[in-house]
């Protein structure tokens, strides 16, 4: 979680307030469960105070980020994965930086479905250019609102703008994503939403683009995970 | 007059508590046990090193519009009150976002603006406010690629070298973050207040709550909290969703001692308002995040 002034991951993840700990090769992931599958790295474990905000200019920034990738001892990891603030500043030249000698499968870019979302979304596009990012596709999320009651949808955040986007950069369109307020509940209360709503539309969307972005690279997200070696 | 070494706590007491019955002065190399006069030495020295807050030409009062979360609606919420106001003052929307700028959008302005004859860029005008963002001096698709010092350095000139002339409340849509941005405004400019924007999310208010800590860290007013995305009313069968939870603003506004300025309903006449450079304050002035906008200007 390189979104250092709004650390959301902990929370979403279960995993708010735990702390880091040392050993001699370094720092130990966070860990979501026993089975030590999920581990998380975030500033959010770091602050003595979780409220207290972090102002922090770009050196100390780019230091804090590069702590992230090289100081914590992620084991065998098939994928890491990089949640960036919003934005093409200091934490994404970091990591674009910290990350010039290991091979990044690409990028994935959120986007809701408004034409001011949309025009922010193809800056990023920009950026992946600019620094040789490839560019795996693009996610339309809060795409469309079923009502619980009457199961009329609307568009509240409009509709098609994502996809739209893709279709005019040529990269791939991964998927939409509809509004699911228990998936915003499941993020307060650091639930597996796609455990716990597995039959929910949301669910199954998302299983469906996690799967599209595995196999489009032709496994070879999976077969790298031999080389990804982030020390 | 005598110089002595004191090597401990109680010297120092002892000696300070002699001087006020005695009218002795005292000086001591220690900051810790320095008197009052010499501490406020020190600290005006220090604040040399500190930016000094400037005005910016033209404008009476700065507003800033923050939200500490991305996507929470900031700039949609600083246009829609900006345009509220300008009914009863002059207004003017200065776009900080620099990798995100909305603005031209949503106040449906573009081109690149002229220059006066002193070398002031003429802040393009719609809908009677004047506004100034990077979205006129950059392409749609290009990036904005910098590091903070080049982001700052661009906020301060389209603030101190636009044309504002006349402008009541200038209100400034900064970008998303307590980042070092925001730290800078509230450093290098006369701020009269900053508003926070949030959704009733928790990881929103979180975020929310470090911006309002930043705030008053460097002593910049905090007006008060706009919670943004309340319920969702169907326009089929009128049930209300709270999709994104509810009064997250209201518990945030007790435990920082600020207010609740207003709730603005989810509602999607807002964002084909936003995207269409339509405002919904004027395009559908009675509808529920109208009159919920209006509120909150008044």
């Amino acid at each position: 979680d390189i979104d250092l002034c709004g650390p959301s991951i902990p929370r979403m993840l279960g995993v708010h307030g735990r702390e880091v700990h040392q050993h001699d090769a370094g720092w130990l992931p966070v860990y979501t469960d026993n089975s030590q599958t999920l581990g998380v790295m975030s500033i959010g474990f770091l602050l003595g105070n979780q409220d207290d905000p972090v102002v922090w200019r770009g050196p100390k920034k780019t230091a804090m980020i590069r702590q992230f990738l090289s100081d914590v001892t992620w084991g065998e990891l098939d994928v890491l994965v990089i949640d960036t603030p919003p934005g093409t500043s200091d934490e994404h030249i970091a990591v674009m930086e910290a990350l010039k000698d290991v091979k990044v499968d690409g990028a994935v870019l959120v986007t809701t479905p408004q034409a001011v979302a949309v025009g922010d979304v193809r800056r990023e596009l920009t950026f992946c250019k600019k620094t040789k990012l490839k560019v795996l596709g693009i996610i339309e999320n809060m795409s469309g609102f079923v009502c619980p009651h009457c199961t009329e949808c609307t568009n509240i955040f409009s509709a098609g703008g994502g996809k739209s986007l893709a279709e005019h950069a040529k990269v791939p369109f991964l998927g939409s994503v509809p509004i699911e307020p228990n998936l915003a509940l499941a993020a307060e209360t650091g639930q597996d939403f796609a455990s716990s709503f597995a039959t929910s539309e949301a669910a199954i969307r998302f299983k469906s683009i996690f799967e599209n972005l595995l196999l489009d690279n032709n496994g070879t997200v999976a077969e790298n995970s031999g080389d990804m070696d982030t020390t | 007059f005598g110089l002595c070494n004191l090597k401990n706590v109680g010297s120092h007491r002892f000696l300070q508590k002699l001087s006020e019955q005695k009218g002795i002065y005292w000086f001591s190399s220690s900051s810790y046990f320095a008197s009052d006069k010499l501490k406020e030495r020190q600290e005006e020295l220090m604040k040399r090193g500190l930016p000094k807050r400037k005005p910016i030409p033209g404008v009476k009062h700065v507003l800033l519009v923050s939200s500490g979360k991305g996507g929470v609606g900031k700039s949609t919420t600083a246009v829609n009150l900006a345009l509220a106001l300008s009914k009863h003052k002059s207004v003017g929307i200065l776009d900080a976002d620099i990798f995100g700028p909305s603005i031209p959008t949503m106040m449906n302005i573009s081109g690149n603006p002229e220059l006066t004859p002193d070398n002031k860029m003429i802040p393009p005008t719609n809908f009677g406010v004047k506004c100034m963002s990077i979205g006129f001096l950059v392409d749609p698709d290009q990036a904005v690629v910098w590091r903070g010092p080049m982001v700052m350095g661009a906020i301060t000139k389209l603030l101190m070298e636009t044309d504002w002339k006349g402008v009541d409340i200038l209100m400034v849509d900064t970008p998303p973050g307590t980042g070092d941005i925001l730290l800078s405004l509230a450093q290098t400019v006369h701020v009269s207040g900053a508003i926070v924007v949030t959704t009733p999310q928790k990881v929103a208010l979180a975020d929310a709550s470090k911006g309002i800590d930043m705030f008053k860290k460097v002593g910049v007013n905090v007006l008060g909290i706009v919670e943004n995305m309340d319920g969702f009313v169907c326009a089929n069968c009128g049930h209300i969703t709270h999709i994104f939870g509810r009064d997250g603003a209201r518990t945030l506004a007790e435990k920082s001692e600020t207010k609740v300025l207003g709730g603005i309903a989810l509602d999607p006449t807002v964002m084909v308002g936003a995207d269409s450079g339509k405002p919904v304050v004027l395009t559908h002035p009675q509808s529920t995040p109208a009159i919920q906008y209006a509120q909150i200007a008044k």
